[in-house]
């Protein structure tokens, strides 16, 4: 199989994994799920760090340089913001026994 | 070798991603995706022969520090446009290493998948970085709300979409170049112009669908650069948003189509008209809440995107506190649609410890209201309004509501009479047991257990 052909063949895969695992979550949990999956789209950033670290030119320097800083704060960002929300979803009395 | 760590790496996303669906396994969920991504992080690192380290580490410490100056510092009540701002450099990413790959070779010598692949990386990153930039102003309020519209809209937004592919084909036939950058150019105006016509009623869908987008946008990029972990990361994420977006389209009866195309809610498109506006409403004082508060054995709570503005949940928790003491039961009922974007009203309410147990959904909360005596609706508007059901002519008919004139007494806080987000007019307001509290959201509910704790 070429290597595209395999590419196909893992993304459709992935891709019911990825409504298998979504389609039973309570609302409760959309808005940081949303989040976290939108960190998880950060992994981009492979590609982004791929690209920067080309020796090609000052305009391929910056193509890389402006994905890598995108990348980041998708991830570094996504992640974050997504671990605050859950957070505020422990109960009151957890939260009194991790700070004692 | 290098294929397996990366597997890794999205095995950890796919577990990370199933823990995030469940109540108690969540955080650890949302951490172990993040470690996978700083292993995939360090492979790259390690593996690819980087020539320039300055640039890769600079764009790294930059990011990180923009990152995390966003996410601390953001506002619960601001997290679908901070949602959408991430969505969006998420998407411009993809796109940025597809323009390094179209730059760095030649694209007469590419294989034909692989320039496909550019052009689809470049396209959906580009929709999905202006799309997700407009849907933030709109959520932030630096572009109106209303949907924008112009004579021969969709008629130019559909010249524009072929001319696209017909310009996508031309670089792939003749290998230019040029090309590239002008299908990258309309690809920016296409995602400006879809999300202008939508309202911000509908925002959720879009920051849902848009979030399917970036995770194509990285899978198409993994196409590009041959790597699986982007292609399966992509992938789960494509996917999850897809389904969010179609459970957030179901709840209020529309098509995706509908949400996308039909520039709902725009001034002139109300049914039901704002004739009614002139009829007479009971107004209510925080003493007229309280009495008929007090006498109530069951309140229903009905939170709303003005709870969120005013930053109300923390007094919301502390009236129902106070009511709680007086042996009043008190649940919230919330519909899937309230806040900007789905689950944002639980995260609100889980800032102010609003016991898990006391959040009821649609399905739950409706069947009680009959019996509930007092329901107190805190800056929500279309989801109880009764020409959902009642006014076919209704932009909003067929729409899940609360039937929340079933229930004993209303009592509606807001700030005026405006109508919402979808500019539609509301009968409940003028209805018999309807109490109308002209008042700021947490202004109205502090006077309230005020009153309350003086009877």
């Amino acid at each position: 199989m070429s290597p595209f052909v395999v590419g196909i063949t893992v993304f459709v895969l992935a891709a019911f994994v990825g409504f298998e695992v979504i389609t039973k979550v309570p609302p409760t949990l959309h808005t940081p799920l949303m989040s976290g999956a939108n960190a998880i789209s950060g992994i981009t950033i492979i590609g982004a760090i791929t690209a920067a670290g080309l020796d090609a030119g000052s305009a391929v320097q910056a193509l890389g340089f402006l994905a890598v800083v995108t990348a980041t704060i998708n991830v570094v960002g996504g992640f974050l913001v997504t671990d605050r929300m859950l957070e505020m979803f422990r109960r009151p009395r957890e939260r009194v026994r991790d700070d004692a | 070798m290098i294929a397996l760590l990366y597997l890794g790496s999205s095995i950890a996303f796919i577990v990370g991603m199933r823990r995030l669906g469940g109540p108690r396994t969540a955080r650890s969920g949302n951490r172990i995706a993040a470690i996978g991504m700083l292993a995939a992080i360090v492979i790259t690192l390690v593996n690819e022969e980087i020539a320039s380290w300055g640039t890769v580490v600079a764009g790294l410490i930059v990011g990180t520090i923009l990152g995390i100056w966003a996410a601390v510092r953001v506002k619960m009540t601001a997290m679908p446009q901070m949602v959408a701002a991430f969505n969006g450099f998420g998407g411009i990413a993809s796109a940025l290493v597809a323009a390094v790959a179209v730059v760095t070779s030649d694209l007469s010598e590419l294989p034909l998948e692989t320039s496909v692949t550019i052009l689809i990386s470049t396209v959906i990153g580009a929709i999905t970085f202006t799309g997700s930039f407009i849907a933030f102003g709109k959520l932030q309020g630096i572009i109106t709300g209303r949907p924008l519209l112009f004579p021969g809209q969709q008629f130019i937004n559909a010249a524009i979409g072929i001319g696209a592919i017909g310009v996508g084909i031309w670089t792939l036939v003749a290998s230019e170049i040029d090309g590239y950058w002008i299908l990258a150019g309309m690809a920016l105006l296409i995602g400006i112009l879809a999300v202008i016509p939508i309202g911000g009623a509908d925002m959720p869908v879009v920051i849902s669908l848009l979030n399917s987008f970036s995770g194509l946008a990285a899978a198409s990029a993994g196409f590009v650069i041959g790597n699986n972990a982007l292609i399966i990361g992509g992938a789960l994420v494509g996917a999850a948003g897809l389904i969010l977006t179609i459970q957030m389209t179901e709840a209020m009866n529309r098509s995706l189509a509908n949400v996308l195309f039909a520039g709902f809610g725009a001034a002139d498109s109300a049914g039901g008209g704002t004739v009614m506006s002139d009829k007479p409403v009971k107004r209510a004082t925080a003493d007229d809440a309280a009495i008929a508060l007090s006498y109530a054995d069951s309140v229903m709570i009905v939170p709303g995107y003005g709870l969120a503005v005013a930053q109300a949940q923390h007094a919301a928790r502390k009236l129902a506190n106070a009511l709680e003491e007086r042996g009043i039961v008190v649940h919230y009922a919330i519909h899937p649609v309230a806040g900007r974007m789905p689950g944002h009203m639980n995260v609100l309410l889980a800032e102010a410890d609003v016991p898990y147990e006391q959040l009821l959904d649609l399905e739950q909360a409706d069947p009680q209201l009959p019996q509930t005596d007092v329901v107190l609706i805190i800056g929500a508007n279309d989801v109880v309004n009764p020409s959902a059901r009642d006014d076919a002519t209704s932009p909003i008919y067929g729409m899940p509501i609360f039937n929340v004139d079933r229930a004993g007494t209303v009592i509606v806080v807001k700030r005026s009479l405006s109508p919402g987000f979808a500019g539609i007019d509301n009968p409940l307001f003028y209805m018999d047991n309807t109490l109308m509290y002209f008042a700021d959201a947490k202004d109205a509910l502090e006077e309230t257990q005020a009153a309350l704790l003086n009877m």
